[in-house]
């Protein structure tokens, strides 16, 4: 119950667009044409469900403070690593990116086609790395670390396929010169957080 | 001051400001501009990063094979937000304590990268320095403005100090996430009428 729990704040409530600003540039740039902004939604979700959960196991293994007192025979219990939590969260993002594409490509060759160049710029969208330094944030267990990854993820595919659909009827209204495209979108934005809110206090 | 410098340094302020024209790193923009103070902190945060950053890929762009150049580029960042957040620890806690994960996040900040890729590599270090210096700074401007009018209307405050009378309720709707985006949209529609730049 409390993973559902969790899963409903991740998704509505503390939405990771709408409420934290996170992966907004993929979201201004791919929310053009509905097709493209799933695939890129379902990119983002099974990304985001990979990296959280081996996030996790690094920060809580070897980063943590006293993390690497398993090691027998040396005395490591005060040592705090979590200065290099950056660098090692990016690099296992872009090398986790890499094995997805290349298992994407050997076994599901049409999937692979299907997300094309949306695969590789999954590594540069701050939601995912958002995704793995809230987890450090907010002392997640393994099992949450995995609902709130998969669910972060199906909320952002929410926003951005709902986006996708008001902007293509925008295409079709008469704005002023200087609100056209990004100024509008912003403000559509703004509106759709609005509507998020009132799920606000939903409490499982 | 040559005037081609000129260009490279005031150009990113209006007419290709990183946010309201290239569209770039506009996650941060919205999510650190609750109040003035923490808006400047991650403007220079932000602006050192990106002018050590673009001085850094370009001394080395002669080097860089262009096979790794995006895991060398995202090493150089990644280490730059790292010393700018342990910084930010040491001196100013409270205020890194609000940003949150948003210094982190600077290593995906897409102006830091974008410059990066579409600057420093193809130009000279004095050159780079420049530009990452001028998109820092427009990327603060955009920021102040945002925070200042959250701040005004949220606490009837800048800075800090008291502007509106004591018994100002203060909006809370600027305050949350719709205010901010709203904001920034109408900022933008101001930009571009200004500048007379029309996207299609």
């Amino acid at each position: 119950m409390e993973y559902l729990n969790l899963a409903i704040k991740a998704i509505f409530v503390e939405n990771i667009l709408l409420a934290f600003f996170l992966g907004m540039c993929s979201f201004l740039a791919c929310s053009k044409k509905v097709d493209t902004a799933i695939g890129l939604g379902f990119a983002v979700i099974f990304v985001l469900t990979i990296t959280v959960p081996a996030n996790w196991a690094i920060h809580h293994f070897l980063l943590a403070k006293g993390a690497l007192a398993w090691i027998p025979g040396v005395d490591l219990s005060g040592l705090d690593l979590s200065f290099l939590n950056f660098i090692c969260f990016i690099a296992t993002i872009a090398s986790m990116v890499q094995l997805v594409e290349m298992i994407l490509d050997k076994f599901f060759p049409k999937l692979y086609h299907a997300l094309g160049i949306f695969l590789p710029l999954i590594t540069v969208n701050c939601a995912i790395l958002g995704g793995s330094l809230f987890m450090v944030e907010r002392e997640y267990t393994a099992l949450e670390s995995v609902v709130y990854g998969f669910s972060s993820g199906v909320g952002w595919l929410l926003a951005i396929a709902a986006m996708a659909a008001i902007r293509k009827k925008l295409r079709y209204s008469h704005l002023p010169d200087g609100l056209k495209g990004l100024g509008i979108t912003m403000i559509m934005t703004g509106l759709m957080a609005m509507a998020f809110m009132c799920f606000s206090g939903i409490n499982l | 001051m040559a005037s081609a410098a000129k260009k490279l340094l005031m150009d990113p302020f209006s007419d290709n400001n990183p946010i309201t024209v290239q569209v770039l790193g506009i996650c941060s923009a919205l999510a650190v501009t609750v109040k003035v103070d923490t808006a400047i902190v991650m403007t220079l945060a932000l602006t050192s990063v990106l002018t050590l950053s673009n001085l850094i890929i370009s001394v080395l762009r002669n080097v860089i094979p262009s096979g790794i150049r995006m895991i060398v580029e995202m090493a150089v960042i990644a280490s730059l937000v790292i010393i700018a957040d342990q910084l930010l620890r040491a001196y100013l806690f409270d205020i890194s304590k609000q940003l949150s994960v948003f210094v982190g996040l600077i290593i995906t900040n897409c102006i830091v990268m974008g410059r990066a890729e579409a600057f420093a590599l193809q130009n000279p270090p004095k050159d780079s320095l420049l530009d990452g210096l001028g998109n820092g700074l427009g990327y603060g401007i955009i920021l102040i403005a945002v925070a200042s009018i959250r701040e005004f209307f949220g606490f009837g405050s800048w800075l800090g100090f008291k502007a509106l009378p004591e018994n100002y309720m203060g909006n809370g709707l600027v305050l949350l996430a719709p205010g901010a985006f709203i904001i920034l949209g109408l900022l933008i529609w101001g930009q571009r009428t200004i500048s007379k730049y029309v996207e299609d």
